[in-house]
């Protein structure tokens, strides 16, 4: 059994079936996948996702480890605004993806919140130690993975039935997407951020470990586990830490990866030396669309006139398009949309085409 | 949700169902069907085929998972379930029924199980 996040009991209860994520054991439907999935497409359903990390960076230096810890600029955001980055090696290859949130000030300092993925709380921690102590910057790191639950709530309905619950201060309604604030939600004082993984409206809510039941029991929408999370981020062509980039088996950088938006080279963050001159790269993730029967997975080869130029990073039935779709790393000659490729599904090759992400307009 | 195991079904123990009455026909059980959740793909043999007991003959596929299908018999397809192609969710709807797979002649049964002692080996 992996790490249980403050939920587990809850989850068990009502039958949701579970797996290992990240060291985690978490839901990974508590219905059906797709009814899950359709749920927060057409209103509003609900995720634990108390298995992502927390590194909580503050004092005197933050700004100043935070924009090395991170490709996005970090300087900019002011207390309750939110960016999404990359975490690089100095050759620029991605460990991990993270969205970083400022605080409020914490006496009279900068206060960041970082939410490295699932595992990799240790590494990052030790990571930001080590960019301290290089550059010799007063901040405190704390890795605050098992101090904090975290719930997601997306959907069309998503922030009316979170503002429905939020019984003190803040307007949700007032809030853009990548901003946030502390709000008390059924009584638990919480950070809610505009922020998602699914490409709907709605919030992520992170609350104190041991409120993750209060905050999870107020909120009047369907459970949804892991599985509809990877659909749900799938139709949007979102990075899977692991799938799409992995250090040791699919070292990527960002611009391999297509979140060019999310690196700004004009700050010091570990990596940017490499990726200077690496912005326009030979290989990029592309959408595919598979035009015949059958269901591209992990691992499956891309074929262009039989010959082997990619393969499948993610891949599953589209609930939504209710056709087979696809994330392929591609070279420069095969990459551009309306390009026709094979997908081999075991042993024959199945019809596809090269699209843009997302997959669906939102 | 309550599992169904018909008692007038065989069953092999990698969860398809045969019927024992004509025609002959081929599914995987109710058990299986929530086990694999939302099925999204199936690959089945055409009409004509042979069958041989215990072989892959098939795959089924849910939202997260690819599972081969096995053979309850020897013997030949017959016809294969076509509405699953543009509706493969009918398995998870009616697995004993509109989800069917396989039409067969039967030559010989494999080894197969009655319901109580499918039930028995994954309840």
């Amino acid at each position: 059994m992996g790490r249980r996040p403050p939920l587990g009991d809850s989850h068990e209860e009502c039958g949701a079936r579970v797996t290992e994520f990240g060291g985690w054991t978490m839901p990974v439907r508590f219905d059906s996948i797709r009814a899950e999935h359709a749920a927060v497409r057409e209103a509003a359903g609900k995720f634990d996702v108390s298995h992502m990390s927390e590194l909580v960076v503050r004092g005197p230096d933050a700004a100043a480890l935070t924009e090395r810890l991170v490709s996005c600029a970090v300087g900019p955001l002011a207390p309750g605004e939110a960016a999404y980055g990359a975490v690089t090696d100095d050759q620029g290859v991605m460990l991990d993806d993270t969205v970083v949130y400022r605080r409020p000030d914490a006496d009279g300092h900068p206060d960041y919140l970082l939410i490295p993925n699932a595992g990799h709380d240790t590494e990052a921690t030790d990571r930001a130690e080590r960019v301290r102590a290089t550059h010799g910057l007063d901040a405190t790191v704390e890795n605050a993975t098992e101090r904090f639950g975290m719930v997601a709530v997306q959907g069309p309905d998503a922030t009316d039935l979170v503002a429905d619950v939020v019984t003190g201060g803040s307007d949700l309604g007032a809030l853009d997407r990548f901003e946030a604030t502390m709000a008390s939600v059924a009584d638990v004082d919480c950070w809610v951020a505009r922020t998602g993984y699914t490409g709907e409206a709605g919030v992520e809510i992170v609350c104190p470990w041991a409120a993750t039941a209060v905050v999870w029991d107020a909120l009047d929408c369907p459970p949804c586990g892991l599985g509809a999370r990877d659909t749900l981020r799938l139709e949007m062509g979102y990075l899977l830490s692991g799938e799409e980039f992995d250090p040791e088996t699919k070292p990527r950088t960002p611009f391999e990866a297509g979140i060019d938006f999310a690196v700004d080279l004009e700050t010091p963050f570990v990596g940017r030396d490499a990726l200077i001159d690496a912005t326009d790269p030979e290989k990029r993730l592309r959408g595919l669309r598979l035009l015949d029967r059958g269901v591209p997975r992990h691992g499956y080869l891309v074929l262009v006139d039989g010959d082997e130029v990619g393969h499948v990073t993610s891949g599953t039935m589209s609930p939504t398009l209710g056709d087979p779709i696809a994330l392929a790393y591609l070279s420069r000659p095969h990459r551009a949309p309306g390009t026709d490729v094979a997908v081999e599904v075991r042993g024959d090759p199945v019809s596809a085409r090269v699209v843009n992400t997302p997959f669906l307009d939102r | 949700m309550t599992i169904d195991y018909p008692d007038d079904l065989l069953y092999r123990d990698s969860h398809e169902w045969l019927t024992t009455d004509e025609p002959r026909r081929v599914g995987v059980s109710d058990f299986a069907q929530d086990e694999l959740g939302d099925v999204v793909f199936v690959e089945l043999p055409e009409p004509g085929d042979p069958l041989a007991a215990g072989d892959a003959f098939g795959v089924i596929e849910s939202i997260k998972a690819v599972s081969d299908l096995y053979s309850p018999v020897d013997g030949e397809v017959v016809a294969a379930n076509e509405a699953l192609f543009d509706r493969p969710e009918l398995v998870n709807e009616d697995p004993y029924g509109d989800g069917w797979l396989l039409k067969v002649e039967v030559a010989t049964e494999g080894d197969l199980l009655s319901a109580e002692d499918y039930q028995g080996l994954v309840a």
